[in-house]
């Protein structure tokens, strides 16, 4: 923690005076803890995009600007897959295979070759030219006409005490932490979880421990593309968002957002930051009548401005000592 | 067949040539110095062995040849490189650092814990403390216990004195004689220490820019004056 020991208590101090809000608030007023959770269930959504941002930015050092795109795609193949007669489930396991398959060869034909030679700067170049490329492969092949993602469970209200909660956005939020805590098992307690961890932080001694560094990589960009495919169709299935070539675009700024909060380099701070943004914006679109859904996004940009102004290793961040 | 086997190895970083033909041979169980003042090329050498510089020439470990592999297939062949900086991933825990060391081997580990911990026993009471708070001496011994997860059969260590107080050195050279006797580890050692390096190795090779200038038995490097006060600085 870069914090100083006097002041290291702010952070968690915040937090918990905002779940305190929160949960006084909900037990206050039922439309409040409504508003809550859906705002939760928006926030799983940006906290996928956004851990998969930091798995790649923690082993490259590079924002991978393609990040939406590549889920986007991956949901188009998910809907495709259920057009063609697949069950939800069985399309949304396959998906997530082919998203793995997609993220991990993406790294070794569009990244590496262009990291090797060289500069980062060129590596986020290659990732915004992905971008373009990817969003125009999905409008080549789909049309650019919005298609309709069925819902993965039947539309259903749970009723406790006076407050409605919807089934879909329980279940968005059960879903990103399920996937997010999935990710971490891996990463704390297997062989190649560790051994990913080891490459994102010291390539050099990890080639001597034998760890194939460049694999590394390209397994980190396949699980990127697999949580963003989460991101994706847990987005499509909300009735709010259609599926449609830009529909992660807002939802990236959103991640990216949540990530700088977090630090960039914390997969937990990211949670968090996402979590927190998706409430605060919800809560802010229902009650400040001003607050239209059109300043949604510039007031994530401006959090953003304000995080990397005032305090750049994001709340959970570290500033690494980099020996030169 | 010696165990490696360097013949005419040239290296370079970009334009700046740092080895030029260098020839030397590591036998099965013996500990081989290297000697030589300061950019002289001691590090190049483990560093080729090794495969993280770009060089040519061969190099054979047990007859395979490393010449056109990198550190990778090196460390899965039995070479275990204690670089400058020890190598740590200070980021991680001690215990996570000792599983990394067997990262290129299959089953289980628990023996292997068993026997570092054998070494190193205070290590099993630091386990999950970050391994970049260790002191300099600890974190030279977690390398050492690294590269011993490894069960290597050539241990590359670079310079493991380096900005550590006199006792910390002779105890880690203590446990490296140790590792050579017990486990018939074959040690490549790079020692600014020309004294200690001596004590420690069977035979030495003393290289000027680039090259092997001298070599021969410990004893004999020691007795020549010559070679004492123009190479080995005592």
């Amino acid at each position: 923690m870069a914090l100083r020991p006097g002041t290291a208590w702010i952070v968690p101090g915040l937090l918990l005076a905002g779940c305190a809000a929160l949960v006084i608030g909900s037990l206050q007023s039922s439309l409040f803890a409504q508003q809550t959770i859906s705002g939760l269930a928006n926030g799983g959504i940006y906290a996928s995009l956004a851990v998969a941002l930091v798995l790649i930015y923690r082993a490259t050092e590079v924002i991978n600007f393609a990040q939406g795109a590549i889920a986007t795609f991956t949901t188009y193949v998910a809907w495709q897959l259920i057009d063609w007669g697949l069950g939800y489930w069985p399309a949304f396991a396959l998906t997530l295979a082919i998203a793995f398959a997609g993220g991990f060869a993406i790294e070794l034909v569009a990244i590496r070759p262009v990291e090797r030679r060289g500069h980062q700067l060129s590596v986020v170049i290659a990732s915004i030219g992905l971008l373009i490329l990817i969003e125009g492969a999905i409008g080549y092949i789909w049309g650019s006409e919005i298609k309709f993602m069925p819902a993965p469970f039947p539309a259903h209200v749970y009723r406790v005490g006076g407050v409605a909660f919807s089934r879909q956005d329980l279940a968005t939020i059960a879903i990103s932490i399920a996937s997010v805590v999935l990710l971490w098992l891996l990463f704390q307690f297997t062989k190649v979880g560790l051994a990913m961890r080891a490459a994102a932080v010291r390539p050099e001694a990890a080639r001597l421990v034998g760890i194939r560094v460049s694999w590394m990589l390209s397994l980190g960009w396949g699980l990127a593309a697999m949580l963003g495919a989460v991101a994706g169709m847990m987005a499509a299935a909300s009735p709010t968002t259609l599926l449609q070539p830009s529909m992660m675009d807002g939802v990236l700024i959103y991640a990216f957002a949540a990530a700088v909060l977090g630090g960039l380099e914390s997969a937990a701070g990211a949670v968090v930051g996402a979590l927190a943004i998706g409430v605060t914006l919800n809560l802010l679109g229902s009650y400040v009548s001003w607050v239209t859904p059109q300043l949604l996004l510039p007031a994530a940009f401006v959090l953003m401005l304000v995080v990397l102004l005032v305090k750049p290793s994001g709340l959970f961040g570290r500033t690494r000592v980099r020996k030169v | 067949m010696p165990l490696l086997a360097l013949r005419d190895v040239d290296a370079r970083y970009g334009q700046v040539q740092a080895l030029r033909g260098v020839t030397l041979t590591v036998e099965e169980g013996e500990i081989v110095a290297i000697l030589g003042a300061n950019g002289a090329g001691k590090t190049t050498t483990l560093r080729a062995v090794s495969g993280t510089v770009r060089r040519s020439g061969t190099i054979e470990l047990d007859g395979r040849s490393l010449a056109r592999s990198g550190p990778e297939r090196a460390a899965r062949l039995g070479v275990a490189h204690v670089p400058e900086g020890r190598g740590t991933f200070s980021e991680l825990t001690v215990w996570e650092n000792l599983r990394l060391g067997a990262h290129t081997r299959r089953g289980a580990l628990k023996d292997d814990f068993r026997r570092v911990l054998g070494y190193f026993p205070w290590l099993e009471a630091r386990r999950a403390q970050q391994a970049g708070t260790l002191s300099g001496g600890e974190q030279q011994m977690l390398a050492l216990a690294r590269a011993l997860m490894q069960r290597p059969r050539l241990l590359l260590l670079d310079e493991p004195s380096l900005g550590l107080a006199p006792l910390v050195v002779a105890e880690i050279f203590r446990i490296v004689r140790e590792l050579n006797e017990r486990e018939g580890t074959a040690v490549l050692l790079v020692e600014q220490n020309a004294r200690t390096s001596l004590a420690t190795a069977a035979r030495a090779y003393v290289l000027e820019v680039g090259a092997v200038a001298y070599h021969g038995t410990s004893d004999e490097l020691g007795e020549r004056d010559a070679i004492r006060r123009s190479y080995l600085g005592y």
